[in-house]
């Protein structure tokens, strides 16, 4: 049983920088891996809907027709899921975390190139269902 | 006989965030009894599992709590893998054996620190979150997620860590190890906080063992139980002791989790010098048709995950049994005997998850 048990600790302190970052005027940390939001880069999505089938929130909606790929932030939970999954590797994860949104603010639609011509609209269903 | 009162203690109190309601009777400033009754955040999540297909409820299964998140995950995975019969690579299991290391660090810093907030002991519980810090700097850097690492799937993990970031993360445990033991030795050996902690709380061998104590509430008790020595993920391979204290009070409890601390830094040390390298996931394929009861020892104690299927992609059952849950019998008889003043410390030092408790 010790008195002054901290001494140590707080000289340590004392003499050292604060441990925490004044955040909006320096940047937050970031790490190569983070997963801060999804991005999507449009001209290379095929409009398969793998993405809208593997997301476990149902946050991504697919347009076929009107080729537009929609994505709710609020319901998506940035699991990297559909990143992982998306066969022409047209998603992205960006380290930087979205700011803040309203629930309607946060649905992002992208009108996408869809389909190549010449590839009859390559596999909205088949391949995702066996597995 | 004095005449008895009650006084609510929750959902709201200010030295406890967790949504449980105790009913104190007290005797002038004594406890004699306590009625405690959950239900306040639950989110029917064992039903979801009706809803989501077996590989994507493990995102579910983690998100059951924030603070254990990767060890529920880990457990889930643990069950439909044995229920499907996968084995999974043994790079992989060295990796999960980390991860489950590491979230069991950034655990007891955060009760440490919560803990020492609710003695009123402000500056200690700043020290503890900072030395966290590093903790989930390193969850961040490997999986990419700070307290949801996601890093988990049926059939392996996700992401692998490089042989250089393996030495780099055991040489900052180890810088950050002097500074663990500054930190461990004011709750061990101060006298302030021992002359708060020593005999508040008692839960004798017989009780914790009668009244099914788990995790480190059992382990303060004398018990010597501790689920990673039945040999999941890569723990069979692993050389270490469950930390065992006799005395069976808050300080006991502490102790437990702050020696803890120290044999899970050497844990993944060991693993680091192990790993083997390989793959670190195999192909899933086909749907669980059976039913497996998975145990994992979370930082609070054992954790069960009951997982049944009927051979189609959606599982038919799952139950979680947390060790909040379990330790709550436990909690009724520390706490009767005990003075009003002493109730935020002996209900604190179960370390209480009522959101995993809850579902």
């Amino acid at each position: 049983m010790t008195y002054f048990e901290m001494t140590k600790t707080v000289i340590k302190s004392l003499f050292s920088r604060p441990a925490t970052l004044m955040y909006p005027a320096k940047p937050a940390k970031k790490m190569a891996l983070s997963r801060g939001h999804v991005t999507i880069d449009p001209a290379k999505c095929i409009t398969c809907r793998t993405c809208q089938r593997k997301c476990p929130t149902q946050a991504i909606l697919v347009d076929v027709k009107e080729k537009t790929w929609q994505l709710d932030r609020m319901r998506c939970i940035v699991c990297n899921c559909c990143v992982e999954t998306c066969p022409t590797k047209c998603l992205f994860m960006d380290n930087q975390y979205p700011d803040a949104m309203t629930a309607r603010g946060g649905i992002v639609k992208v009108t996408v190139a869809g389909p190549k011509k010449k590839e009859p609209a390559p596999a909205a269903g088949e391949p995702a269902k066996k597995e | 006989m004095s005449k008895q009162i009650t006084v609510p203690f929750g959902p709201q109190h200010p030295v406890l965030p967790e949504p449980i309601h105790l009913d104190l009777v007290l005797e002038d400033e004594t406890v004699v009894d306590v009625i405690p009754s959950i239900g306040y955040v639950h989110r029917g999540l064992e039903k979801l599992v009706e809803k989501r297909e077996y590989t994507e409820y493990i995102y579910v299964a983690e998100r059951i709590c924030g603070i254990c998140s990767y060890i529920h995950s880990n457990t889930y995975a643990q069950g439909i893998e044995k229920i499907m019969n996968i084995e999974v690579p043994e790079r992989a299991q060295y990796l999960r054996t980390i991860w489950s290391e590491y979230s069991r660090l950034h655990s007891h810093l955060l009760w440490l620190g919560l803990f020492a907030d609710g003695m009123g002991f402000e500056s200690v519980f700043m020290n503890a979150w900072k030395l966290r810090e590093h903790v989930l700097d390193d969850m961040e850097a490997t999986t990419g997620g700070r307290v949801i690492q996601g890093v988990c799937k049926v059939g392996g993990v996700r992401k692998d860590i490089s042989p250089e970031k393996l030495d780099e993360m055991v040489k900052g445990l180890k810088g950050m190890e002097s500074d663990l033991r500054d930190l461990t030795d004011v709750f061990l050996k101060d006298a302030s906080v021992i002359h708060r902690l020593r005999g508040a709380g008692v839960l004798s061998k017989e009780d914790a063992y009668y009244l099914g104590a788990v995790g480190p509430t059992a382990r303060g008790s004398g018990i010597e139980t501790d689920i990673r020595q039945a040999g999941y993920a890569a723990y069979g391979k692993i050389n270490f002791k469950p930390v065992v204290e006799q005395s069976g009070d808050s300080y006991a409890r502490c102790a437990v989790r702050a020696k803890e601390m120290f044999t899970s830094i050497d844990i993944i040390e060991q693993c680091a010098k192990k790993i083997p390298e390989g793959p670190v996931e195999v192909k899933v394929t086909g749907a669980p048709d059976g039913e497996y009861f998975a145990r994992a020892e979370q930082p609070r104690g054992e954790v069960i995950h009951y997982i049944k299927g009927n051979g189609k992609k959606n599982l038919v059952r799952h139950r979680v049994r947390t060790p909040t849950f379990t330790n709550i019998p436990p909690l009724v008889t520390l706490l009767k005997g005990c003075e009003l003043a002493d109730v935020p410390i002996v209900v604190l030092s179960i370390d209480p998850c009522i959101g995993c408790a809850e579902r």
